[in-house]
C-alpha cells in the first residue's frame, strides 16, 4: 500500500508543508537523498529528462539540475545550508526563470522505529505570491497528469 | 484554487454521473466527437430509454451539452466540466506524490540489494 502525503500550504503565511513515510529505515531514506545516482532515479518522472548538475548533500554544499522536456528545459540550483547526517537538511532553493526569488526549505527526517521513517517538509517563500506562484506552476502539470489519469479511467471503459 | 461551495456541488455530482460504467462510456465516445443518442446507444446493451437518462443525468451534472440541430440533436462534450474535474487534482501534491512513489521503489530496491 502506499503511503498517504499531506501537503498543506497555509493561508495567509507563506509556507508549504508535507509530511510522507517511508517503509525503510532512516538512513536508507538519508542516502537515498544523498546519494546523487540514487536522487536522481527517483526525481526523474515520466515524460522529462533530468540533469544533475551538482549535488553535494553536505554542509555548506551546492547543488543544481535541469529538468528538460518537449517544452524546455528549467533549471533550478541553491545550496545546502546544513545537513546532519539521518537527522536534517535545510537547503535554498530557486528556478532560474524566476531569478531572485529564493524559498528556503528544511527537511526533517525522523526515526519511526521498525524500519520506518517519516519525512517532515517545510517550505518558506519570500512573498505568499511566491508561495502561490510555486503551487500553481505545479498545478499546470498535475492538471495534465490529472487529465491523463481521467483518459486511462475512460479509456478503460470499453465502448464498441 | 479555492473553490466555492457551488463548485463543491457541482464537483460531487459530475463525480457521481461518472459513477458509472455506461455514463463512463458515453463520455469516452463522445470525447472523440459529438454523436446522437442512437450512435451512443449502440455499443450498449440497454434500451434507447435507458441511455436517454443516462445523458439526461449527464447533462444535469454538466458534463455534456445538446445542440437543437433538427431532430437529431446531438450529444456534445462539455469540455470546461471535465476541466474543472480533473483540476481538484491538486498538480503541487500530485507531483510530489509521483517522486515519492518513485523514492518509494528506490528504497524498495536498496532493501533488496542488502538482503541479497
Amino acid at each position: 500500500m502506499t503511503n498517504a502525503l499531506t501537503v498543506t500550504a497555509p493561508e495567509g503565511l507563506p509556507f508549504i508543508d508535507f509530511t510522507r513515510e517511508f517503509d525503510a529505515p532512516v538512513t536508507a531514506v538519508f542516502e537515498a537523498h544523498r546519494d546523487p545516482d540514487l536522487f536522481r532515479q527517483w526525481m526523474t518522472g515520466d515524460g522529462f529528462e533530468m540533469e544533475l548538475d551538482a549535488h553535494e548533500f553536505v554542509s555548506g554544499g551546492r547543488w543544481r539540475y535541469v529538468h528538460r522536456d518537449g517544452n524546455g528545459e528549467y533549471a533550478f540550483h541553491g545550496m545546502f545550508h546544513t545537513v546532519r547526517e539521518n537527522e536534517f537538511a535545510i537547503q535554498t532553493f530557486e528556478f532560474e526563470g524566476l531569478p531572485d526569488v529564493v524559498s528556503i526549505e528544511s527537511l526533517t527526517f525522523v526515526d519511526l522505529g521498525d524500519g520506518r521513517t517519516r519525512l517532515e517538509g517545510h517550505a518558506v517563500y519570500p512573498t505568499l505570491e511566491a508561495r502561490d506562484g510555486m503551487v500553481s506552476s505545479g498545478m499546470e502539470s498535475g492538471m495534465s497528469s490529472g487529465y491523463d489519469k481521467l483518459e486511462a479511467l475512460l479509456s478503460s471503459t470499453k465502448v464498441g | 484554487m479555492r473553490r466555492t461551495e457551488a463548485d463543491e456541488v457541482r464537483l460531487d455530482r459530475a463525480f457521481a454521473a461518472l459513477a458509472d460504467p455506461v455514463r463512463r462510456g458515453i463520455i469516452a465516445r463522445l470525447s472523440r466527437g459529438p454523436a446522437t443518442v442512437n450512435e451512443l446507444a449502440e455499443p450498449f446493451d440497454i434500451t434507447l430509454q435507458a441511455v436517454s437518462k443516462h445523458i439526461a443525468s449527464l447533462e444535469q451534472a454538466g458534463l455534456v451539452t445538446r445542440t437543437r440541430d433538427g431532430q437529431k440533436r446531438p450529444v456534445h462534450l462539455a469540455p470546461a466540466a471535465l476541466e474543472e474535474l480533473t483540476a481538484w487534482i491538486d498538480g503541487y501534491r500530485l507531483v510530489h506524490e509521483q517522486q515519492f512513489r518513485r523514492l518509494d521503489a528506490v528504497l524498495e530496491k536498496a532493501k533488496e540489494k542488502k538482503q541479497s
